[in-house]
């Protein structure tokens, strides 16, 4: 068994849940999730105070499945989840 | 005695009445999410509290027969006591005297709900509930008897307040400044980030606010005529300068314009115009609600960080820098030709009247500044005016009221 945790921007999700589903995979679980890459997040301003919280809303995926799926799973989700900016498809094993 | 000005209002006292949930709101959602509720619940705790107070004594300290020197009302209508349904010739000739006595007793409800602003997420409910009882009877009702009861000494000295710029907002602008210098800074202040945790509750609060306004200022005329018309216009317009100043001046500075700057400025624009939206024209509501917008700006966004206070949720730089300007602002654009019963302002060829409120100012200034501290000292020792290190630490919801607003399971 492998448990794949893959990080993808909120908008993206529909077509990944879509790839998945393609692939034959259907057990997935969701959360929303706070982060950032090397572009950093948007400076906040209230009342003129600026708040340097620089962190973006994204989507967490998590898929347990066998060895057999790994790679469909992982094709699945970069695929569904490409946006064509930096950080598309990174995997840390 | 007329229907129609009866019905206009009660229904002003009913506008205003909405402005206390409205400022909870407002509040509560600027606050963290730990202690949206201890906002609510200060704020509704108040509209029970001086809704009994006023009542039982505080409308005879504020308008009851003064006792000699201007000073406080005496107490012949204890317990509402000889206020009938016939109207009283000084407190609105065409109303009811109870319908002058109700709206009267939303102001006194509002007041001090304002202030909940400055001592947000760190104020100890029980020392909270007796400083608002003693601030409400030896600041709210002197103030409100000076200026506007028959035989206040201000009100006799001329001073133009239509709508309660001094009575209700620098009174409680200038106690939230001294409340917050006394109470400390939260923890964690200028060390952390403190972000709204809702601001569709705030804008939710000030679109309240703006809709009682209308009723705080135009009811204030006691009569359903052209001066109720007249502060009705200038109301929503000082409002709209104010907003409108506001938004444009964080687009320069910041890159984006706010939804809590937007409110915000608005809510500055409304208390610039409260003094004087009875006697001033619509041009002139313009001029007050865009200055009242960048003041309230620069005390909030230069004077407070400088200053080093921890007022909150910003009660002093909106009501009290508001509240000030709007007073100092009736003596400068002031005009009989739009309300013969008051004076011509300083660019109508009269600086008597700018002296007057400058005076005026700053006795109400110093009155409320130097009782809110003793009623903080008084408070403190018999209470704790604030709560414990933990407790802040895991936010009043909880620790003083039981309850949560929102849970991580349903």
């Amino acid at each position: 068994m492998k448990y794949i945790i893959a990080i993808i921007q909120p908008h993206r999700l529909d077509e990944v849940k879509k790839a998945l589903e393609d692939a034959d995979v259907h057990l997935l679980t969701v959360s929303n999730a706070l982060g950032r890459g090397r572009q950093m997040g948007f400076t906040e301003v209230y009342r003129g105070a600026k708040e340097v919280c620089g962190l973006l809303k994204k989507v967490k995926i998590e898929v347990a499945c066998n060895e057999d799926f790994v790679e469909p799973v992982i094709e699945a989700i970069i695929k569904g989840a490409r946006t064509g900016n930096i950080g598309d498809g990174n995997i840390c094993p | 005695m007329n229907s129609g000005d009866t019905v206009w209002v009660l229904v002003s006292a009913a506008l205003v009445f909405i402005m206390t949930p409205g400022v909870a709101l407002f509040y509560g959602g600027m606050a963290r999410r730990k202690n949206i509720l201890s906002i609510l619940m200060q704020c509704f705790m108040i509209m029970c509290l001086i809704g009994v107070q006023w009542v039982i004594y505080g409308y005879s300290l504020s308008f009851g027969p003064d006792t000699g020197h201007g000073i406080i009302g005496g107490l012949d209508w204890v317990g509402l006591k000889g206020i009938g349904l016939g109207p009283h010739p000084d407190y609105g000739s065409t109303i009811p005297h109870q319908a002058f006595m109700v709206f009267q007793a939303m102001f006194a409800i509002l007041t001090p709900a304002l202030i909940v602003g400055a001592f947000a997420e760190r104020i100890k409910f029980s020392a909270f509930t007796f400083f608002m009882l003693l601030w409400a009877t030896l600041v709210y009702d002197p103030i409100a008897h000076w200026v506007w009861s028959t035989g206040g000494w201000l009100k006799k000295m001329g001073a133009l307040d239509f709508a309660g710029g001094i009575v209700v907002h620098v009174s409680s602008g200038i106690s939230a400044l001294v409340m917050s210098a006394l109470i400390g800074k939260r923890l964690g202040y200028e060390k952390q980030a403190f972000t709204p945790h809702n601001l569709p509750i705030t804008m939710l609060g000030g679109g309240l606010l703006w809709f009682g306004w209308f009723g705080f200022n135009a009811g204030s005329a006691l009569e359903a005529g052209g001066i109720a018309a007249n502060a009705f216009v200038t109301t929503n317009i000082s409002a709209a300068a104010a907003g409108l100043t506001w938004a444009l001046i964080e687009w320069q500075h910041h890159g984006a314009p706010t939804v809590l700057g937007i409110v915000t400025g608005a809510v500055a624009g409304l208390v610039s115009i409260t003094p004087a939206c009875g006697f001033v024209g619509p041009l002139s509501a313009v001029a007050i609600g865009a200055l009242g917008g960048i003041f309230s700006y620069l005390a909030v966004t230069a004077l407070k960080p400088r200053a080093g206070y921890d007022d909150s949720l910003d009660v002093f730089g909106v009501h009290g820098i508001g509240g000030m300007w709007g007073t100092l602002a009736t003596g400068l654009f002031a005009q009989k030709a739009i309300n013969e019963t008051g004076s011509n302002g300083l660019f109508f060829g009269n600086s008597a009247l700018f002296l007057i409120q400058g005076l005026y100012l700053l006795v109400c200034l110093a009155y409320a500044a130097a009782m809110t501290w003793m009623l903080f000292i008084l408070a403190d020792a018999l209470f704790g005016m604030r709560v414990s290190r933990e407790d802040e630490m895991v936010g009043l919801d909880l620790t003083q009221h039981h309850e949560a607003s929102y849970t991580v399971l349903e």
